[in-house]
């Protein structure tokens, strides 16, 4: 066999630092790519690693859109849960004699028609809101992203069904479709209409899901992870998951939103939440009648809506746009 | 290295055991099943490496050297690709005919693989530690601590200044040369006998590539370890290999003894990639290149798959598919007119 080297000293793994560092000489000066020079201004200490996790978040909390919108979540969702802190009142009361007044000290939304706080129910109305819709958006956050993972990974026949069963979900129409499953379901809890829009929100997140894996699944370190030996859950756990979770995260989050905005459609239509629940979308339903003669009944509840919707939109905006590295 | 690696590989130098294969490839034949058709990517496809010998497979994009190392290290995506023929009988056992498992078992530990451009077959979301060290997680069920121990004794084994701090970072964070030399250490982490480097310095600017050619060229040599280089670079190889195998169009059409493939070419196609490396002696010329194009996988020409664009094809190249001849001790070409090209060439 031909031996064309200069025999260098061997490279034992005892004593290996020194001879080996000789090799690397050349390129030890340009270590550390986040020292001087490189990478974004600022006391950067030395050796911090910063993910895509690090840069996002650095990114998002200086980015004014994200700490408005995440402040009145924030807000929101203290608010389901204790309604109590900011509304002293009971949003059942009803005092019949005070019916569609308006605003008077005390009650600074006014009465709707039965005579019940306005102010009292747009802060109860937040738990319904916010629990379908985070319950809707968890729910279908996970089936979609467990199935569409699943499919993207292994493909073959069962991709082609998760796929073509997907298509069908997607064709239902969502008001006529709540409208007949909602119709029949008698529970006055928020669980059959959660359970409604996790059915139809799935196979968006799927899609997403499916097709973020797919993507991810062809780079170059799955291959790698392959060719060193490594199984399929643990590819699928370690190497492609995370590199495919942000697209989902966006999705779910926008959702959010739209799950909420949904919640209200199907209550106002009278096939989502029922009556003893309180509801934006059921008092906006009840006061839509008098819009004329008290619009404040309606106006409460709608302006309370639009923001949650808003904000969860927003705040689904700020996190794609702090995961999309091509933006940056 | 554990002693249990040194005891199982043999003490001598490469050639004492050149008779007995490391790995020996055997007529491997692969096709990718697509919806435009049919692509013959290997048509019986025959090397043979031995410990610590070094095999540089050398060919143009879509001739087929890397499928033949994907279908060795059992990664070829199926579908579409699949392997239809030949044996691939690494340390006696023919690996098409095991099981998933075993093959996985294999892949790693007995044979790994160092790809072309180490920051897209690194992980970014992982540190680097966390890399290397699943290596023994996986094949030898260390705990995360243990591995990541050994995690910074391979950084130091590559050359990695100030290992024990760079192991908590991430791959983005080192330049080409260093996070190339984190691919070999994880191919080497657990000590196999064959490495399959796909052109390892492609991606490198030409003074890292040299630092990292004799990294794994020491290395390589160190441990024992059969080495297939696959590379269109003819410069590389020239340093680095023992023997050479030119792949067109899913064949093997030259294997010789890397000086005397240099030296005197005996297959018209390597004559013609010699010739197209630019030389300073002929500054102001204009650079020879082999007329035409690689043939479409999915339509192969009949005969010779090289006649459309060789100088000395004849009508028997047009009909007939040249055999591998033996063109002299340890070379063969698939040329019909071997004797003429090897003669023309002298």
């Amino acid at each position: 066999m031909p031996d064309p080297y200069v025999p260098k000293e061997a490279i034992g793994h005892g004593d290996g630092g020194s001879a080996a560092l000789a090799i690397g000489e050349a390129e030890s000066l340009e270590r550390r790519p986040g020292a001087p020079g490189a990478g974004p201004p600022g006391p950067e200490p030395l050796g911090k690693p910063r993910s895509l996790w690090s840069d996002a978040w650095h990114d998002l909390y200086r980015n004014p859109v994200f700490v408005i919108s995440a402040l009145v979540i924030v807000f929101l969702v203290i608010i389901a849960i204790w309604p109590q802190l900011i509304a002293t009142g009971n949003p059942y009361r009803a005092d019949l004699a005070k019916a569609q007044q308006g605003s008077q000290p005390g009650h600074p939304f006014g009465f709707d028609t039965q005579g019940r706080d306005v102010y009292t129910r747009v802060v109860y109305g937040a738990r319904a809101s916010i629990t379908v819709g985070v319950c809707a958006t968890t729910g279908a956050a996970l089936l979609g992203s467990l199935l569409g993972g699943l499919a993207g990974f292994f493909g073959g026949w069962g991709d082609t069904l998760l796929s073509r069963l997907a298509d069908i979900f997607f064709g239902i129409p969502v008001i006529l479709g709540g409208l007949v499953f909602l119709s029949v379901v008698t529970s006055t809890t928020v669980w059959p209409v959660v359970g409604f829009i996790v059915l139809l929100g799935w196979p968006q997140i799927s899609r997403i899901a499916r097709g973020s894996v797919v993507t991810a699944k062809q780079n170059d370190y799955v291959q790698a992870a392959r060719a060193l030996g490594a199984g399929n859950g643990r590819m699928l756990l370690r190497h492609i998951a995370p590199n495919a979770v942000a697209p989902v995260i966006v999705v779910a989050t926008i959702a959010l939103g739209t799950y909420i905005a949904l919640e209200a459609t199907l209550s106002y239509l009278g096939a989502g939440l029922k009556p003893p629940t309180v509801s934006w979308g059921i008092d906006i339903s009840t006061a839509s009648t008098y819009i004329r003669t008290a619009p404040h009944m309606l106006l409460w509840p709608a302006g309370a809506l639009s923001i949650t919707v808003l904000a969860f939109i927003m705040l689904g905006d700020a996190v794609r746009d702090a995961l999309d590295p091509k933006l940056r | 290295m554990t002693n249990e690696d040194a005891d199982r590989r043999p003490a001598g130098g490469g050639t004492a055991l050149a008779d007995a294969p490391l790995l020996d490839v055997r007529d491997l034949r692969v096709e990718f099943r697509t919806r435009d058709g049919v692509a013959k990517a290997v048509n019986g496809v025959s090397y043979h490496v031995a410990p610590g010998q070094t095999l540089a497979v050398l060919g143009e994009s879509g001739s087929g050297k890397s499928v033949t190392a994907q279908a060795v290290m059992g990664i070829l995506d199926s579908p579409p690709g699949f392997v239809t023929g030949g044996e691939i009988v690494f340390q006696g056992r023919d690996l098409l005919t095991l099981g998933r498992e075993e093959r996985r078992r294999i892949r790693g530990a007995k044979m790994a693989m160092i790809f072309q451009d180490a920051l897209s077959a690194l992980n970014p979301v992982l540190t680097v530690g966390a890399q290397l060290g699943e290596m023994f997680e996986v094949h030898e069920g260390m705990s995360r601590k243990e591995a990541r121990g050994r995690a910074v004794e391979l950084m130091e084994r590559v050359g990695i200044p100030a290992a024990r701090e760079r192991v908590g970072d991430y791959p983005h964070q080192f330049s080409g040369g260093m996070r190339q030399r984190i691919m070999i250490a994880m191919a080497l982490a657990l000590g196999p006998d064959l490495i399959i480097a796909d052109e390892p310095t492609t991606a490198l600017d030409v003074t890292v590539q040299a630092q990292v050619m004799d990294l794994l060229a020491e290395l390589q040599r160190e441990l024992t370890m059969g080495l297939i280089l696959i590379t269109h670079d003819l410069g590389v190889v020239a340093d680095v290999a023992d023997t050479i195998a030119v792949m067109y169009a899913g064949r093997i059409v030259e294997t010789a003894p890397v000086h005397q493939l240099y030296r005197a070419p005996a297959h018209p196609y390597t004559r013609g990639l010699l010739e197209s490396i630019p030389r300073l002696d002929q500054k102001g010329q204009r650079l020879f290149a082999i007329k035409g194009l690689p043939p479409n996988l999915t339509a192969i020409p009949p005969g010779c798959p090289f006649h459309p664009r060789c100088p000395l094809a004849r009508d028997v190249c047009r009909t007939e598919l040249p055999p591998l001849h033996e063109a002299g001790p340890g070379r063969t070409s698939a040329c019909h007119f071997w004797k003429e090209t090897l003669d023309g060439a002298r």
